[in-house]
């Protein structure tokens, strides 16, 4: 029981129970509030993998712009907790179980399975930002130069899809 | 150290209650952030398999989801709104037809 | 007992660091307070506090106890869980940014271990704290809405679309310096500005990167909400903004969060821009190093000399105390050259940090503020651009000159 090991489960413990959280609440705001939880989460979970320049990515984008974006359509909208549907009564009794089976499965097909990546993992030395970047601008500098294409598009398509109708 | 195979198993967890999200909720948005977080669990995979093969390309492809995802954050919340205006509830049930 | 120190000594240090900055930044933030109200109350010809306890230095207690003393009423319809939250979350992203920054350069020796001035240094430095003022967006957004009412709803969005709108130019033109230095780490960008040290204030980042410099400067005042940008929280225009409903704990919570960022700036405008803890006199100039006691000790006389004819007894008292301890401090670091060489580090970079801040509430005593429209699109016609320019030119400059 080391302290890597402790960490790993605080931070894995909150993760799941903010996606827990997740599920069982009804207003979005509180879900996207629970979403938040597990982004900082899986950033202190990458931080110990040693991978600290997508940790910093993580929380900067996905938690500070995208997550932020989600509660200000949110406040919008002004979406209210939902409302009580008529869910199937089978669909409620059996689904649960059977997405613990689901998951269950995947996790022990996992858990079994990795004995050459144990074999090959070694000591989280932290990932230097250089190596990072002179990987994503010489060999992968395709798929950046379009994903910022993408990223245009999608500016685009956002502002012409929220725009007022002009009657 | 942590043994990868414990990042594994807590992604697919987390890739499950994702899907159980998406499946049981019955708002737009919370079924949208049910993707973010199956996006995430993704994330996770792809930095334990960095960190096991010690190679920095599962940390490119995580900036390149992460990119991705913004950008469909941004048009997905667009098309919500536009649903909000013209069906005026944000309940999936109401959104089965075309005709409104 | 002391296996047990030995042991865990990495721990117990950094506790105990935690709380002495906690603490001192929370003391730096009441008398910035006082320092706020007196030097706006000068700029408008009348005196600002100055009853309670000479030259009013007592005022931030008085303000203190009213803020634990007063009634805190919980609104109706109010979203509980989100209502206590966001004052919480504002406060501890604005001291948890703290943490980060480097006081010295050199560290204290002592029973055989390096204790460094500053909690951590962190290698993505810089991006850390902007993943903290990414993630302080969220203070002012949950405030507003979850306080059920229309005013603080319309200030908290305009505060965060504000906020989301400058935190992109504040990112670009820091750029311009992590290019010169190569490294995030913020002891790394004040070491590079250390490279010649024969240049004394010519080496510093911020005439390389004067356009970032005033980009981010800009950027970083709206990203607090401080005049010229603070309209969404004035009182003439919105109520109180976002902490409209909140009454005085949790006021004094964003309160607190507020100044404190404006420190975490100041600093970092010093830090990235103005050498850190840098000299701006070359290295040459060793009668240069007396300066912390030539500015101590005559102030020190003037505060016993002041302080001799003030009015209350109270003053007549503690004034000239006060006075004693300056100039004794200044004449220590005569007699000790040892404590001297020590202090000039913290010593500069605390004279920039108060200079920053002497600035900000210069801008507060003296700028009109912004409509929402023009500052909206100051900061993303203007501002951005032209931080994104500087990158352009920074990196088109490094690559020529090779280095």
């Amino acid at each position: 029981m080391n302290a890597p090991l402790i960490i790993f489960f605080v931070l894995a413990a909150i993760a799941i129970m903010g996606a827990v959280n997740l599920i069982l609440q009804s207003h979005p705001i509180h879900c996207a509030l629970s979403l938040i939880v597990v982004m900082v989460a899986l950033a202190g979970l990458y931080l110990l993998m040693g991978a600290e320049f997508v940790a910093a990515v993580q929380i900067i984008v996905y938690g500070g712009a995208i997550m932020v974006l989600f509660v200000f359509v949110i406040m919008l909208l002004n979406a209210g907790a939902e409302e009580r549907t008529n869910i199937s009564r089978l669909a409620g009794i059996a689904g649960l179980p059977l997405a613990i089976v689901l998951m269950g499965f995947i996790a022990a097909a996992v858990a079994q399975s990795t004995d050459r990546v144990q074999a090959a993992a070694q000591l989280g030395a932290p990932a230097p930002t250089k190596a990072l970047a002179g990987l994503l601008f010489q060999e992968f500098v395709y798929p950046f130069e379009l994903t910022s294409f993408l990223i245009l598009v999608a500016i685009l398509g956002a502002i012409v899809l929220a725009q007022r109708e002009k009657n | 150290m942590v043994p990868t195979h414990y990042y594994l198993v807590l992604s697919a967890i987390l890739f499950g209650l994702g899907v159980v999200a998406f499946v049981f909720r019955r708002n737009i948005i919370t079924i949208f952030m049910s993707i973010e977080l199956m996006l995430n669990a993704v994330n996770l995979a792809f930095v334990a398999f960095s960190q096991a093969w010690n190679r920095l390309d599962g940390q490119v492809f995580v900036l390149f989801v992460i990119v991705v995802a913004a950008a469909e954050a941004a048009v997905g919340l667009g098309i919500i709104i536009l649903i909000q205006r013209n069906r005026q509830s944000l309940n999936v049930e109401r959104v089965d037809l075309l005709k409104l | 007992m002391t296996d047990f120190l030995a042991l865990h000594a990495e721990i117990i240090i950094t506790l105990v660091k935690i709380v002495l900055l906690l603490f001192i930044v929370l003391t730096v933030n009441a008398y910035l307070t006082w320092f706020e109200r007196k030097v706006v109350a000068h700029m408008q010809t009348r005196w600002g506090p100055h009853r309670v306890g000479p030259h009013g230095l007592l005022q931030p207690l008085a303000d203190g106890a009213k803020f634990l003393l007063k009634e805190d009423p919980t609104p109706e319809g109010v979203d509980k869980f989100t209502y206590f939250l966001a004052p919480l979350m504002a406060l501890t992203l604005a001291l948890t940014s703290i943490a980060i920054l480097p006081f010295g350069p050199n560290p204290i020796h002592i029973f055989g271990r390096d204790i460094f001035l500053g909690i951590v240094d962190l290698n993505i430095g810089i991006l850390a704290l902007f993943a903290i003022t990414a993630l302080s967006v969220y203070g002012a957004a949950l405030a507003g809405w979850s306080s059920n009412s229309k005013y603080p709803l319309l200030g908290g969005l305009r505060s965060s679309a504000q906020m989301i709108s400058y935190e992109l130019a504040l990112t670009m033109s820091v750029v311009g310096v992590l290019l010169m230095a190569g490294s995030f780490s913020l002891r790394d960008i004040i070491n590079a500005q250390a490279a010649h040290p024969e240049r004394g204030i010519l080496g510093w980042n911020v005439f390389p990167q004067i356009l970032g410099f005033l980009c981010f400067f800009t950027a970083a005042t709206a990203e607090t909400n401080r005049i010229p940008f603070d309209l969404a929280e004035a009182e003439s225009e919105l109520v109180a903004g976002f902490h409209t409903e909140y009454a005085s704990f949790k006021f004094a919570m964003f309160f607190i969060a507020e100044y404190t960022s404006m420190i975490t700036i100041s600093a970092l405008c010093s830090i990235m821009f103005f050498g850190g803890w840098l000299s701006p006199f070359p290295a040459s100039w060793t009668f240069a190093h007396y300066l912390p006691s030539a500015i101590l000790i005559p102030f020190g006389l003037w505060v016993i000399w002041d302080g001799i004819r003030y009015e209350t007894i109270f003053g007549r008292i503690i004034l000239p105390g006060v006075g004693a301890v300056m100039a004794l401090i200044g004449a220590l670091l005569i007699v000790f050259p040892f404590i001297n060489e020590f202090i000039q580090g913290p010593f500069w970079l605390l004279g920039k940090i108060l200079f920053f801040l002497f600035f900000y509430v210069w801008m507060r005593g003296t700028l009109p503020r912004f409509r929402y429209d023009q500052l909206m699109s100051f900061g993303w016609k203007l501002l951005l651009p032209v931080s994104l320019a500087n990158v352009v030119i920074t990196a088109v400059v490094i690559m020529v000159r090779g280095h």
